[in-house]
């Protein structure tokens, strides 16, 4: 059953109806078929220098992996991923491929460039519906390494890892391994029983050990893993860390959330599950402040819990930092979007609990250092939204738990820890970092990129 | 495997465990916590750290049945198992840092008050060993929700240990200030430093007498909180208008400097929503939470 396809045109894909998905917590992305897939894969150039795989931080193969879709061998698309990425079902999922892969894609010039990530999907969940894993490899080095973090990058990290034949342990201060997949993106972009778990599954049958509920800094400091347990490197991947706030008037009002709480709640907890203990506030009316991928998780989260949302953002439509997708998909689902708006105050009852945010309009200025117009108060231009819940997506600063418990590990006037790009090197020797305690607040898939890079700078320095 | 060795009930509600935690046993010092989870479906919960023994890898809990997650641990008996215990969190007391003469110079006053008096214990204990002064007040409300008095005369000396009760059934007569007021003013003793731990009104009362008596008090903040490691935000407190998280922060701070007030106000968060799924736990469920009244 052939489709028919328009070659300038993705293969669109399916989705729940986003009436109906309001209201639930399953997956909004449903995947391409097979057939899909294969159709989806024959719009593919296959260029000499493929530009989408410079754009890749992993660098998949990917005019490789498509190819092989096209021929209809999955197991050997899904064979060319796994050599450059250990979470392939996740990444397909929440790439933000449009500034990637796709952003630089030929077919993208003069129609929609192909949907790599829509594809590496499709293979990375052939593989798993078909059983297919990454193999242990026999050769070992009998070499320790301690990596800090099962997020993204220590996940990457460790299994890049043990496919050289290093004995990998992971320490993972929560009670569950995934890190922000697991605490931060929600059910509905990322299924955590059949995508998340089925991904670590994959990282520990390459032989890395995952301990969880092991604080790095307060069970253990990086100086005991090395001096007494014989890990000969450590890789701190730590992750992003304190929630920020605006630093407002009655931001400590019942019913002010970061984020992070909110995300953590509902996805780590499952606390919008009947089955489940932890507790979470169910508004009526809920305010996310902030743009980014965590403002629109945030605002779905709290919309699938049976909330009106609405989302206030001092930039314009064309700066919000989130994934296309997620601002389509969002809108789409009804929330409503107040640009050009900053929060002035947060709006307390007698009981200290919110009933409403005063805002202000914003218009743009002159470029700031990052390079995006500066937004500018409009004076006399306020206004206060009615809501009982508001969630701050602000971004997060370093925690703090590591570098202040190890010595001369240099931090930056951010305080991240500074790590080479290349190699993950820091001050210490045979201490790497990487990711978001390195980098600030990004993305999955620049965590991953850096855990890559830290797994040979790591094989580098062991093997000298 | 976080195996209960013991389980017993101290008072009222009031109870005390002795779990199996090897990383926490060997790391933890006064003034830390942990969070534990009784099942897989549980919330996480923050408790102290009422004693540890690093040879047996084992720590001591003490908590009290408040809401429905406190009341499902109080049901697991010794030889059950936590699905998880984690920690130690927050930072150790201030002292155990410090060059130990400069702490034997000072004399301290510990504060207990209700379950506070668990955290104390360590606390009173350390100093102890260490060769430092050290009384402790010990606050309830009634002879039978008394906690761990023979355990702090054991720790410190019974001369050393005052315990007072909010409606005189026991020993002295009213509050722990009171008692603050009559050691300082009328019996002659100094403190350098004073340490108090309790409820948020007992420590907001408290700091505002040792104030008066001028000692430099600490207080041990335990919010509502999720992750415990400095993710989520919801621990946050005002400390001289700088905004802190207990978890990464603290715990302990510098009682002078603690907004009492917008902290209790925090506290009343998760009290419907808590208090609803208790009364749905223990009654079936038949409060949804819309009548206005649970």
């Amino acid at each position: 059953m052939a489709i028919e396809v328009d070659m300038m045109k993705k293969v669109p894909v399916a989705e729940q109806d986003p009436k109906v998905r309001a209201k639930n917590f399953d997956e909004v992305c449903l995947g391409y078929t097979e057939e899909e897939a294969k159709t989806e894969a024959t719009r593919c150039l296959q260029c000499k220098n493929p530009r989408c795989v410079e754009g890749c931080p992993v660098r998949i193969n990917i005019p490789g992996f498509i190819e092989k879709i096209k021929n209809g061998d999955n197991a050997g698309a899904y064979e060319i991923i796994n050599e450059a990425s250990s979470l392939p079902a996740v990444c397909g999922r929440v790439c933000p491929q449009e500034t990637q892969c796709e952003g630089v894609c030929i077919r993208g010039i003069k129609g929609e460039a192909v949907s790599i990530g829509k594809l590496e999907r499709f293979a990375a969940d052939w593989a798993r519906e078909h059983g297919i894993a990454p193999v242990k490899t026999s050769e070992k080095k009998g070499k320790k390494v301690a990596v800090i973090g099962a997020g993204p990058s220590g996940l990457t990290c460790a299994g890049d890892l043990a496919k050289m034949g290093y004995d990998v342990t992971i320490f993972e201060a929560l009670h569950k391994a995934g890190g922000v997949l697991v605490y931060g993106i929600p059910e509905f972009r990322l299924p955590k029983d059949e995508v998340v778990a089925k991904e670590i599954e994959n990282v520990k049958s390459l032989g890395v050990e995952i301990k969880t509920d092991y604080i790095i800094g307060r069970s253990e400091t990086i100086d005991e893993l090395m001096d007494n347990e014989g890990f000969e490197a450590v890789y701190i991947a730590s992750g992003a860390g304190l929630p920020m706030f605006m630093h407002i008037p009655g931001e400590q009002a019942l019913g002010v959330y970061s984020a992070n709480e909110y995300l953590t709640r509902a996805n780590l907890m499952k606390a919008y599950r009947e089955d489940y203990d932890t507790p979470i506030n169910k508004g009526n009316r809920t305010v996310v402040v902030g743009g980014g991928n965590v403002a629109m998780d945030a605002a779905r989260t709290a919309l699938r819990l049976g909330s009106d949302v609405t989302v206030v953002y001092r930039r314009s439509e064309k700066e919000l930092p989130a994934r296309a997708e997620e601002v389509h998909h969002a809108k789409e689902e009804g929330i409503e979007f107040n640009l050009l708006t900053n929060p002035v105050e947060i709006l307390e009852d007698e009981e200290g609990a919110v009933r409403g945010i005063k805002v202000i309009k914003m218009e743009l200025g002159e470029p700031d250092a990052s390079g995006r117009r500066r937004p500018v108060e409009i004076a006399g231009s306020e206004y206060e939204i009615e809501c009982d819940t508001v969630i701050m997506a602000l971004g997060t600063s370093p925690n703090p738990l590591i570098s202040s418990t190890t010595e001369n590990l240099e931090t930056n006037k951010r305080k991240c820890i500074v790590a080479d790009e290349e190699t993950g090197t820091t001050s210490r020797p045979g201490v790497f970092a990487g990711g978001d305690c390195a980098t600030g607040a990004a993305t999955v898939i620049l965590a991953m990129g850096a855990g890559r890079k830290a797994a040979k700078g790591i094989d580098e320095y062991l093997s000298k | 495997m976080f195996r209960i060795l013991e389980a017993e009930v101290l008072a009222d509600k009031t109870y005390k465990m002795v779990v199996e935690a090897p990383n926490v046993a060997h790391a933890c010092e006064p003034g830390q916590f942990l969070i534990v989870r009784a099942h897989e479906e549980s919330e996480r919960i923050a408790l102290t750290i009422c004693d540890y023994d690093r040879g047996k890898e084992t720590v001591t809990i003490v908590f009290q049945t408040i809401g429905e997650s406190s009341y499902k641990i109080a049901e697991l008996k010794a030889g059950d198992c936590f699905a998880d215990v984690v920690g130690p969190l927050g930072n150790p007391a201030e002292y155990v840092k410090e060059p130990i003469e400069e702490v034997r110079k000072r004399h301290y006053l510990l504060v207990g008050g209700g379950l506070g008096t668990a955290p104390v214990y360590p606390q009173a204990k350390w100093l102890k060993e260490h060769g430092v002064d050290v009384d402790v007040i010990i606050g309830t409300k009634t002879k039978d929700t008394l906690i761990m008095e023979q355990e702090m005369i054991d720790a410190v000396g019974e001369e050393h240990v005052f315990v007072t009760t909010d409606d005189g059934s026991y020993k002295r007569h009213g509050m722990v200030t009171a008692v603050i007021e009559d050691l300082v003013k009328n019996q002659g003793r100094k403190y350098d430093k004073c340490v108090s731990i309790g409820p948020m009104i007992m420590m907001k009362f408290c700091v505002k007498m040792t104030k008066e008596l001028g000692i430099p008090t600490i207080v041990s903040m335990n919010p509502i909180m999720v992750d415990g490691t400095g993710m989520c935000g919801a621990c946050r407190l005002v400390v001289g208008d700088e905004v802190k998280f207990a978890c990464v922060d603290g715990p302990e701070f510098d009682g002078f400097l603690v907004d009492f007030d917008g902290a209790m106000k925090r506290m009343k968060l998760y009290k419907t929503e808590e208090g609803r799924r208790l009364l749905e736990y223990q009654e079936g469920n038949t409060h949804k939470g819309n009548c206005g009244k649970c």
